[in-house]
């Protein structure tokens, strides 16, 4: 029988980095608040324990900590013109679930999207010309600045105690860091980690180059650390067992750490796990979300939960279904480029190239992050005149662990079985590296998300339809970037370097790489542009604000996870500090 | 087919190669031929050592044969069914994997593009079952004969065929089944040794990954560039 609890002044739907963030931000100014959590209650402590946890069949080939494809998928294809089908079981990227969400498996890489990209379309237009952007590139300045998010960037990288070297302190180039980062108001929390072999190798090709390479950000601290929060993350242990993993050492930051503890002593909070939210209660009419209705998963009752504020914090396929379902924004049509729900719907353009080298690598020793990056090949951080595309990515070496089921890279050439193959594999497991091309993803006019008309998920609803290809400036970013890897990776002064590997051809539902989605209720500066304003609150109920990675307008280059952060406390202190006082739009349209 | 007694011994000799738990590994094969005995792994070369699950005899002759091509025993490691390979696919076949947990099996079932993935309504199972049956039936079409009867180089070709796209399974795609059999295959050589698979942690030493507990904090430094031989411990070995 369906049950209706007690009202509370804000509900959250989905408890990662969003929901979490945000949950402390509105309980601190005296809201009570509940948080639904379709997975079940987990703790790094209790559930990501030696010696289980380095389990890479369990963790990484079997994916025991994502979200279970019996119960919800996604459907791909390629264009609007194809039949979606089913992904089955998650074979290129996999969701997360449960409390902490991606965010307490996550390899903890946190960046700060480049300023340009917050402004692309004005400054693309401003430095190439006003037709220098194609029309199927559906781009769009995100409705917010960089030195807007500075200061929520700030305060996320201390709740996390990111590891990592200032490049711009405010305003002033600092030796050894990214000299391509908008200015910082402070030093990351805690010094770089230690440096891998695998990234003197690259930092030494790099410099050779003229490059100015530097410990890349992370959030896998590297001396004991105690957060604003109060709350401790221990020091990281260079496991090599990251994505996809808890963190044993509570060392990697995770709403699970660096939050939850604080939250679940407040009473303000009240968090219930094994929630499934299945839909919103919106009243069209008063423009007004009054609620949502969840499935206890424990006891199969159907739940509401009435709420002044809504606050979707899931995954973006998860936020861009509510609002779907709600019927809260007109769809995009990709046919037409109107309507704004599902629209921008971007990923991650990953390449790379393989190289094998005398030196001791010893990938086991390993953390979330790559060792060390390169940022001038990042969103326009170099000239695009003439190139044929736009955005870029950093270059990094690969340092995430040598788990051997999936690490061990042999030389163009060599059987793929048989006594050669092992000779191969003794040989050079501990003699590759990897230079990574992590590339933007810019949004096109045929890549978006809407309900699939066939295939549906457990609890009946339309599974989300993936509609998305790499596109010519895709392939063509890939490929430039990736070159410039290779001549790293021929600096390195490396016995054999491989081919390198752009992104080249479809998207394949078999081709694994990043698990980062953008976009499908993207923010702006008007409501026939976007789903949500600069503050994250949608354009048509003043009271539903959708936070996270769906609200980017398309994919930097950089890893998304920091810019999450940042977003949900600037989302936050707009609630707290303007919408509270008066609620309604923040902005008028 | 090679002698069992001979592929034995020329391991043992390349056994000082990956340290002395992989010959402690064979101390029941030593302690056989010191007796004049034989163990009922060097009698039946390729045959499990673990009871079956759910693989059928022909299944797990099969699979042997498949993963005794992949990984022969040499101065590297054991032959692949003495890394205990077919227990691992057992035992994964026999549990919720191989059962089709988490999997999405609603349809209606199409066909798609390639890049679309695995579309069948088979659970892992099943695919096994089916994939082995077509192969047999193709390898005796081609060569007269089920797959794990035929001699090394044969069963070398007809896996190049496989891979290469070319073998013409019934109804079946070969190159896909190809692909699971190989994935399963590093899998269970390269897993920790719990599922049954890469017993005495012999593909770890034949790479050096030193296994648990990676607990290097205050050796990242001290071994950065330097050849470091950490004798492997799995999860068996500190629980």
């Amino acid at each position: 029988m369906a049950k209706t609890m007690k009202h509370v002044d804000a509900v959250c739907v989905g408890v990662g980095w969003a929901g979490s963030i945000m949950a402390r931000e509105l309980t601190k100014a005296g809201l009570t608040v509940v948080g639904l959590e379709r997975g079940a209650f987990r703790t790094p402590g209790e559930n990501f324990v030696l010696p289980t946890v380095r389990d890479e069949l369990k963790y990484r080939l079997r994916l025991d900590a994502m979200l279970d494809t019996s119960i919800e998928t996604v459907t791909a294809r390629h264009n609007p013109d194809e039949v979606a089908l089913p992904m089955r079981r998650w074979e290129t990227y996999a969701m997360g679930d449960g409390l902490g969400g991606n965010g307490l498996h996550w390899n903890g890489i946190t960046w700060r999207f480049s300023p340009s990209e917050f402004v692309l379309r004005s400054h693309l237009t401003q430095r190439y010309g006003k037709n220098a952007i194609p029309a199927e590139m559906t781009i769009q300045d995100w409705g917010v600045t960089y030195d807007d998010l500075e200061p929520y960037y700030d305060k996320f990288e201390k709740l996390c105690g990111v590891s990592g070297k200032a490049g711009n302190l405010k305003g002033q180039i600092v030796e050894g860091g990214n000299p391509f980062e908008g200015p910082r108001s402070s030093e990351y929390p805690n010094k770089p980690l230690i440096l891998s072999q695998g990234g003197i190798i690259f930092m030494k090709a790099a410099k050779s180059l003229g490059y100015k390479p530097f410990p890349t950000p992370a959030s896998n601290s590297s001396a004991p650390y105690t957060n604003p929060e109060g709350l401790t993350i221990g020091q990281c242990q260079y496991c090599g067992h990251c994505e996809f993993f808890g963190c044993e050492a509570n060392a990697k930051a995770s709403p699970n750490v660096c939050l939850l503890p604080v939250l679940l002593r407040d009473p303000k909070f009240e968090l219930r796990t094994d929630a499934y939210v299945a839909r919103l209660d919106y009243d069209k009419r008063a423009k007004k979300v009054k609620g949502v209705v969840y499935i206890d998963r424990r006891t199969g009752e159907e739940v509401t939960q009435p709420a002044d504020l809504v606050i979707l914090t899931a995954y973006p396929f998860n936020n861009v279904l509510l609002l779907r379902l709600a019927g809260i924004g007109e769809p995009y049509d990709p046919h037409t480029g109107k309507g704004v729900v599902g629209k921008n719907y971007c990923y991650q353009t990953v390449g790379g190239v393989t190289f094998f080298i005398e030196d001791e690598i010893n990938p086991w020793i390993g953390t979330g992050t790559s060792a060390a990056s390169i940022d001038e090949f990042q969103a326009d951080n170099f000239d695009h005149g003439g190139l044929g595309f736009f955005g870029g990515g950093y270059i990094c070496v690969s340092g995430s662990g040598g788990r051997p089921i999936q690490v061990r890279a042999v030389p163009p050439g060599t059987p793929r079985w048989g006594t050669a193959w092992k000779a191969a594999t003794a040989q050079w497991y501990n003699h590759n590296l990897t230079l990574t091309t992590h590339g933007c993803q810019y949004a096109h006019r045929a890549n978006y998300l809407d309900l699939d008309p066939t295939y549906r998920d457990a609890i009946g609803r339309p599974l989300m339809r993936q509609t998305f290809n790499y596109r010519d400036n895709d392939h063509k970013m890939s490929a430039y970037i990736t070159a410039k890897a290779a001549e790293i990776a021929k600096a390195t002064g490396a016995k054999i370097v491989a081919n390198p590997q752009p992104r080249t051809g479809n998207f394949g539902a078999t081709n694994g790489q990043a698990t980062h989605h953008t976009g499908g209720a993207i923010m702006g500066t008007n409501p026939r542009s976007s789903v949500v304003n600069r503050y994250l609150q949608n354009w048509q109920a003043s009271n539903l604000f959708v936070v996270g990675g769906s609200a980017y307008p398309q994919n930097a280059g950089h890893n998304p996870t920091g810019t999450i952060g940042a977003l949900s406390y600037w989302s936050a202190h707009a609630i707290t500090t303007q919408y509270l006082k008066s609620p309604g739009p923040l902005v008028h349209a | 087919m090679s002698d069992p007694t001979i592929r034995r011994r020329s391991f043992l000799q390349g056994a000082g190669l990956a340290g002395t738990a992989a010959a402690a590994a064979l101390s029941g094969g030593l302690a056989g031929c010191a007796t004049g005995q034989t163990t009922q792994t060097a009698e039946k070369p390729g045959a499990p050592t673990e009871p079956l699950l759910t693989l059928t005899p022909s299944e797990a002759a099969f699979l042997g044969a498949v993963y005794d091509t992949f990984i022969p025993a040499d101065q590297y490691s054991p032959s692949g069914t003495d890394c205990g390979l077919v227990t691992y696919i057992d035992r994964q076949l026999a549990g919720a994997w191989g059962s089709g947990a988490r999997f999405y099996r609603s349809g209606p079932f199409r066909t798609g593009k390639p890049e679309q993935g695995y579309q069948l309504a088979l659970t892992p199972r099943e695919y096994f079952a089916v994939g082995i049956a077509a192969a047999n039936d193709w390898s005796r079409k081609t060569y007269g004969k089920d797959f794990d009867r035929l001699a090394p180089p044969q069963r070398e070709e007809a896996l190049k065929t496989m891979d290469g796209g070319k073998a013409e399974f019934v109804d079946f795609n070969s190159k896909r089944f190809f692909e699971t059999l190989y994935q399963s295959a590093m899998e269970g050589f390269f897993a920790d040794p719990i599922y049954g698979g890469n017993r005495n942690k012999v593909s770890w030493k034949m790479v050096n990954y030193p296994g648990l507990p990676a607990t290097y904090a205050t050796k990242a430094e001290e071994y950065r560039g330097k050849k470091v031989s950490l004798p492997p411990q799995s999860i068996a070995d500190l629980s």
